[in-house]
């Protein structure tokens, strides 16, 4: 499908690419096998601008959109997932940042995350709350000028790894949903440790960690919004890097796909290519529909985000859910497809399977976001009467 | 620091075929990249200026499309660039385009260093470098993989031989040619190739650079290509059979035979 791209959006994407292909596919086995996290890629997506690709120029960066940053997660998780979550994560420690940050705070930590200097990091789930992020127990107490976070955050992506991380803490619990804050806290603030990394089923090239808060002081200058708007920081966040996760699943889905398309023309079996079989050849049509329409929607809602909308929640939902659904299925028949050689670590689809599970979870799983998308249905529906 | 990179455009050869009748290389429809050995003479420019300041000028010698390689050069951080390009450059062996492109050289000036990949991967002669060199008058230390120091007009070089390495202390102006175990390029960034798909490309013709008619092109190139092919594949082998000890002793009687050793 042509998507008429400007000249720039083509060159994000040959740029994205090209690291993809150059920089990830060659150590992608390698670093899932070692659970090691890809700094030197990270360096390389550094050098090429793509760090600061949403950030605008005033912060360092290039000043794109949504969009432009959805071609370069797609790209990357066309070579693997674990690397362009871990791309994707910075944005999400970033946005809370340039969505509902003052003027300092922004002039203080977007240029480091738009070079690449720093990572960020989002931490919002805890043990007992996930799905219903209303129960988090994480405090901060006021004392004067600052606040006193205790608590502990689970399964937080480049926890570890970054240096800036936005939180989202209760400051007054008695308020319910408008009870908690977001705050910024960087790497080394004493009384922020980091817990176990997490071993995984897929994305393993990625860093997950505990985010352990002791009495950590948070100067309240870092408070993101005002005292009070912590979800509501949180909500928005998420309704902007949504589309990235969509496009997490477009990205490994592809992969899968060109993988087994390959392999299907080249695998004989009863004398001829395993793609003259009408099954395989319709599997493959199938997968093709799945992900061009994946596709569709997901640039659909980028560029609905980049156009301006105000309230693009179920939209949002729909491309996350859509597409990682889209990307469990088509990654299952890719290994299917290539049967044996397909569940074989030599080849790359049993790690594409792995890594879109995690897909259809993060960032709101595709239950609560069909939730979402049939409330939001719901509420239209009253306001036509 | 100045410092000057020759690059050039050749197609990508691990997709060339030659053509049986002709015995040329059959160019059409192959990708043309960057020279692979140019783009580590071009990283380590843009290293040194890094780090000790100074500026990057890259140069190549084509056809008007080889413009392509100079955005790239720029792409990953070069500072000026130049296309030498003229139908009286065309059908150059390495001796008319060493002309060239010292002629080229002179006309940008001021130089401290000019850095050149070892060898075309097209060609892969590995000549251009060192007769540039010998052109203007300045040393030239090749297979070079590492600098280890430079300073005052006092440069100390690494260079790659057969049986280990040697280190080399000479001085600036200087010309060196690189081997990939210099460095690692770098991916270019998003703001460079923004910039390098807007930049006009100079373009010096050889009257631009006061180059005389018969040394340059096809009139100033005393080789004579006479045959281009590919060596036929021969699937023969012979497998020798027996004890490791008499297969050796064979081996030896047959590698004598031949003229081998
Ligand atoms: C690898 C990884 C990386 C992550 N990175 C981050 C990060 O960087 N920052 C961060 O804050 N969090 C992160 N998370 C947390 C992630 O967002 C949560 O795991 C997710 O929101 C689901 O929460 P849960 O795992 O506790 O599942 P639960 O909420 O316990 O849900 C369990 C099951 O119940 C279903 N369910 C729950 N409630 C409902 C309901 N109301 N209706 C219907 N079904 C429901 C769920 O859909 C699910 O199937 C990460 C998680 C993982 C695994």
């Amino acid at each position: 499908m042509d998507y008429f791209l400007t000249e720039e959006q083509q060159m994000i994407k040959d740029l994205a690419k090209k690291i993809a292909n150059e920089k990830v596919i060659p150590v992608r086995a390698r670093l899932d096998e070692e659970e090691e996290f890809p700094w030197a890629i990270m360096k390389d997506l550094a050098q090429a601008d793509l760090l600061g690709l949403y950030i605008p120029e005033e912060y360092g960066g290039v000043d794109f959109g949504c969009f432009e940053t959805i071609l370069v997660v797609e790209e990357l998780s066309r070579a693997c997932c674990g690397v362009s979550v871990s791309y994707a994560a910075s944005a999400l420690g970033a946005y809370p940042i340039l969505l509902f940050g003052s003027e300092e705070q922004k002039k203080k930590y977007l240029p480091d995350i738009a070079s690449g200097k720093k990572l960020g990091a989002f931490g919002l789930t805890e043990a007992n709350a996930g799905s219903d992020a209303s129960a988090i127990q994480t405090r901060a107490e006021k004392d004067g000028d600052f606040y006193i976070l205790n608590g502990t955050k689970q399964w937080i992506t480049n926890g570890g790894e970054a240096e800036i991380y936005t939180i989202i803490a209760m400051t007054n619990k008695d308020k319910g949903s408008r009870g908690a804050t977001a705050f910024i806290v960087e790497k080394g603030t004493p009384g922020f440790s980091f817990g176990k990394k997490e071993k995984k089923l897929g994305i393993r090239c990625s860093t997950t960690r505990e985010l352990i808060f002791e009495n950590c002081r948070i100067p309240k200058e870092n408070i993101l919004g005002k005292e009070g708007m912590g979800f509501i920081v949180a909500m928005r966040t998420l309704d902007m890097t949504r589309p990235g996760i969509g496009a997490q699943g477009v990205g490994v889905a592809q992969g899968a796909f060109d993988a087994a398309l390959d392999y299907s023309c080249q695998r004989i079996q009863f004398d001829q290519p395993i793609s003259s079989f009408q099954i395989i050849q319709h599997m493959l049509a199938d997968m093709a529909i799945q992900i061009e329409a994946a596709r569709a929607l997901v640039y659909a809602t980028a560029k609905m985000i980049d156009g301006g909308a105000k309230n693009f929640s179920k939209e949002s939902a729909m491309a996350k859910t859509f597409a990682s659904d889209m990307a469990m299925e088509v990654t299952i028949n890719a290994v299917q497809v290539m049967g044996g050689c397909g569940y074989m670590r030599e080849y790359p689809v049993e790690k594409m399977m792995r890594d879109a599970k995690i897909i259809q979870i993060y960032e709101g799983t595709n239950q609560v976001q069909r939730n979402v998308i049939a409330l939001q249905l719901i509420k239209e529906n009253m306001g036509k009467k | 620091m100045n410092i000057i990179v020759c690059i050039k455009q050749v197609p990508d050869t691990t997709k060339v075929k030659i053509d049986p009748e002709t015995n040329t290389l059959v160019r059409e429809g192959v990708e043309s990249i960057i020279n692979p050995f140019d783009i580590y003479a071009l990283e380590e420019a843009i290293r040194l200026k890094e780090k000790i300041g100074g500026n990057v000028t890259v140069l190549t010698m084509g056809p008007p499309q080889a413009a392509e390689v100079l955005r790239e050069a720029i792409a990953m951080g070069a500072d000026d660039v130049y296309l030498l390009s003229d139908k009286a450059f065309a059908g150059a062996d390495t001796l008319a385009t060493s002309y060239t492109l010292s002629k080229g050289i002179e006309k940008v000036g001021q130089f401290d260093l000019i850095i050149c990949g070892k060898q075309t991967m097209d060609g892969d002669t590995a000549q251009v470098g060192p007769e540039i060199a010998q052109k203007l008058g300045i040393p030239v230390v090749t297979y070079v993989s590492k600098i280890e120091d430079i300073e005052n007009g006092q440069i100390k070089l690494k260079r790659m031989v057969e049986d280990g390495y040697e280190v080399i202390e000479t001085e600036t102006p200087l010309l060196m040619t690189v081997i990939k175990e210099i460095n690692e390029p770098r991916v270019p960034s998003l703001r460079g190739i923004m910039k390098a798909k807007k930049i006009e490309i100079p373009i010096w013709d050889a009257s631009d650079i006061g180059a005389e008619g018969e040394k340059i092109g096809l009139s100033g190139s005393p080789t004579q290509v006479v045959r281009i092919f590919a060596p036929e594949v021969s699937k023969e082998g012979e497998i020798l059979e027996g004890e490791p000890t008499e297969i050796a002793e064979k081996l030896i009687l047959k590698l004598k035979k031949g003229k081998v050793i």
